[in-house]
């Protein structure tokens, strides 16, 4: 019962309008979409555009899990592309030991790659991948656990700001690095790729395929959910004060390190397993999503939708990732470009990225609407508030 | 406890024969804040020198001294913000603050006002107040933290004592400097601490404010301990609570407004400069 009203509480009443509009959408109508219109229908939502979209979903989940460290806890990880890309191994693991004797060396236990090295043995890392749930269960503690030692190291030491994302830009170097070895036995360079079946369903499969879609649709709809009930909760509001002053906070008798430590764990746990719905769908893991770089573009992703709010994550991830694809496919060589442009332009013109500009032109037509003083004062509340970021 | 004995010497060090305005230190017990032979230094400058110091139970006091004098330091050492490099601070007589964190100290009851005031501008007037109720500051009691009725009557009623009622939705960044110096001593009253510490609370307020706020705090006074560091002369004297001068990090006289304002030496530091 009290979870029940408490959930209410969640979003306003438009919001989960919106909301439940938006998962309807995504879940029932872009299938149907694919399935019962024919080819030449210009309504037909072609499969590949359908994994394109499910591919969008899973950087939503990461964007959105960035967004609860770095829009709310103020601390910048640049770090969340390596615990996408463990959830994502986490996966690929299962995957690999799914191939079974379907592999070009046909050895019931290892990897084709093992059999490359010459080894004789799964390496006892890879024991239990086999089962999905252990896997499943491994594409959240694997990441989760990271975090939780890296945060203990340096939120307890109090680094913050630059310092904080320079260490975790430095882990998921070193991950890179030590990904890129062959002898870790996680393909080397190769990474995993090759996937047969899922559940016993073949991957490339229309079905599997809509399945994986709709399955990463309901993870972001519940990740989404489970951030809300976080930053709405009285922790949600010690998170924005440390964002806001963060030795103040200690002084009221909160821990800060363990604030952010619970929201850093959280939240790397979320990219794992938006690591581990992307892998299935794109048919390969391999280290180059350890790069430095990919991080990098995740915080352009939250910065360009709008910190702070969640919903901007998730516009910010679907608005870049679109225009990427559609760069990619007309101009490759001036996306890199457009990114950096991107961002310039956000960070100075839109410090709430595109979440603020649609609220300042709201305020705007307000205004023209009704030139009354108490929208004035309200902007100058926000301007306000605003310096004081 | 047995380092009582070396007090007397810190008291003789810090002040010449003829100084009569200052008790000499005494014994923890019955104390509810008790610092002795207390310093600091940063890079060599002594911020507090065998600083000593004692406030009862229940009492009020006032602390001057001109700017530098070590008012603020003295605040950092006791609510665990700065270590000392010397010296004893110790809570109810018994409990050795210089082991403890912030918010372990701030949990014992340790309150504190910023001389800057601190709130936290993004989130409202009553959001401020709500996360310094005094409850429990686990992550995860915090997280599934659900308001209780006495508990939002509880902050109506500091919302009303300190004059925001009607600004209980609006972010705190968009209050008056006044406004959030009243903000934060209701945050203060939230956390329902024995003992009060406020630096320099009236800064920025107009002539009314400043009269209302020591009406306020001599209100809460009652019922616990307050240190209040202040520069408005006028203020000190409404508080009409005994007063101790620090000068230089250590204490230069001790005793009621008018004795010190007559003491010769307080009146060099605060001219002679
Ligand atoms: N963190 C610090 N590092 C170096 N010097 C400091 C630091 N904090 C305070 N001081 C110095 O210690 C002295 C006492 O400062 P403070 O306690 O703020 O004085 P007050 O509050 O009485 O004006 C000042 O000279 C100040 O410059
Ligand atoms: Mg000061």
């Amino acid at each position: 019962m009290l979870l029940m009203s408490r959930l209410a509480t969640l979003e306003s009443r438009r919001g989960w309008q919106v909301f439940l509009i938006l998962l309807v959408l995504t879940i029932v109508l872009v299938p149907v979409l694919n399935l019962t219109l024919p080819p030449e229908s210009p309504f037909h939502v072609p499969t590949y555009m359908l994994s394109l979209l499910g591919k969008y979903l899973c950087f939503a989940l990461l964007a959105l899990s960035l967004d609860l460290i770095w829009g709310y806890a103020g601390a910048l990880s640049l770090g969340h592309g390596g615990f996408f890309a463990l959830g994502g191994y986490c996966m690929g693991m299962y995957l690999m030991r799914q191939i079974g004797t379907r592999g070009v060396y046909g050895n019931p236990d290892l990897p084709d790659f093992m059999v490359f090295l010459n080894w004789s043995e799964l390496p006892w890392y890879w024991l239990g991948f086999g089962n999905f749930w252990f896997a499943m269960l491994m594409v959240m503690l694997v990441p989760g656990a990271l975090a939780y030692v890296l945060g203990w190291l340096t939120f307890r030491s109090r680094i913050t700001g630059v310092y904080f994302s320079i260490i975790t830009q430095a882990m998921v170097f070193a991950l890179m690095l030590a990904f890129f070895r062959n002898e870790m036995g996680f393909g080397g360079n190769n990474g995993l790729t090759d996937f047969k079946e899922i559940l016993g369903y073949n991957v490339q499969a229309q079905g599997t395929r809509i399945g994986l879609y709709v399955a990463s649709a309901l993870v972001l709809a519940l990740g989404y959910l489970i951030s809300r009930y976080i930053v709405t909760s009285k922790l949600g509001r010690v998170l924005m004060a440390i964002r806001d002053a963060e030795s103040r906070v200690r002084f009221l008798g909160y821990s800060v390190t363990n604030a952010k430590l619970f929201v850093f764990t959280v939240s790397a746990m979320l990219a794992g397993i938006a690591g581990a719905l992307y892998v299935p769908q794109v048919g390969i893991i391999n280290p180059s999503e350890f790069s430095p770089a990919n991080s990098i573009e995740i915080a352009v992703w939250v910065a360009v939708g709008g910190r702070g709010t969640l919903y901007g994550a998730i516009l910010g991830a679907f608005t870049v990732n679109g225009a990427k694809s559609f760069f990619t496919g007309a101009a490759p060589e001036f996306w890199l470009f457009f990114l950096g442009a991107l961002f310039i332009v956000c960070t100075l013109f839109l410090p709430r990225g595109i979440v603020g500009l649609a609220a300042q032109l709201r305020n705007r037509a307000a205004r023209r609407a009704i030139p009354s003083t108490e929208t004035k004062s309200k902007e100058v509340g926000d301007a306000a508030s605003e310096h004081g970021a | 406890m047995q380092r009582a004995s070396m007090a007397p010497d810190a008291a003789e060090i810090v002040l010449p024969a003829e100084s009569t305005p200052v008790r000499p230190i005494r014994q923890p017990a019955g104390s509810i804040l008790y610092l002795d032979g207390v310093s600091v230094s940063f890079d060599g400058f002594k911020a507090l020198n065998s600083l000593s110091l004692v406030i009862d139970k229940g009492e009020m006091r006032t602390i001057i001294g001109p700017n530098g004098a070590g008012k603020t330091t003295m605040m950092d050492v006791i609510t665990g913000k700065t270590k000392p490099n010397t010296g004893d601070v110790l809570f109810n007589a018994s409990v050795d603050l210089t082991k403890m964190d912030e918010a372990a100290i701030a949990n014992l009851g340790i309150g504190r006002k910023f001389q800057k005031p601190t709130v936290f501008e993004h989130l409202s007037v009553f959001e401020n107040l709500e996360l310094a109720l005094k409850t429990d500051r686990g992550t995860f009691a915090t997280l599934f933290f659900h308001l209780t009725g006495p508990q939002a009557r509880r902050i109506d009623e500091i919302l009303g004592v300190i004059g925001l009622g009607d600004r209980r939705k609006e972010k705190a960044g968009a209050l008056s400097h006044g406004q959030k110096q009243w903000l934060e001593i209701g945050m203060l009253l939230m956390q329902e601490g024995q003992l009060l510490l406020l630096d320099e609370p009236v800064a920025g307020m107009t002539d009314h404010e400043t009269e209302t706020t020591a009406r306020l705090l001599l209100d809460i006074a009652r019922e616990r301990s307050i240190v209040v560091v202040e520069h408005d002369m006028e203020f000190v004297r409404a508080l009409g609570a005994k007063v101790t001068v620090l000068h230089e990090g250590s204490v230069l006289a001790e005793g009621s407004i008018d004795t010190v304002q007559a003491d010769h030496r307080v009146i060099e530091v605060y001219l002679g400069r």
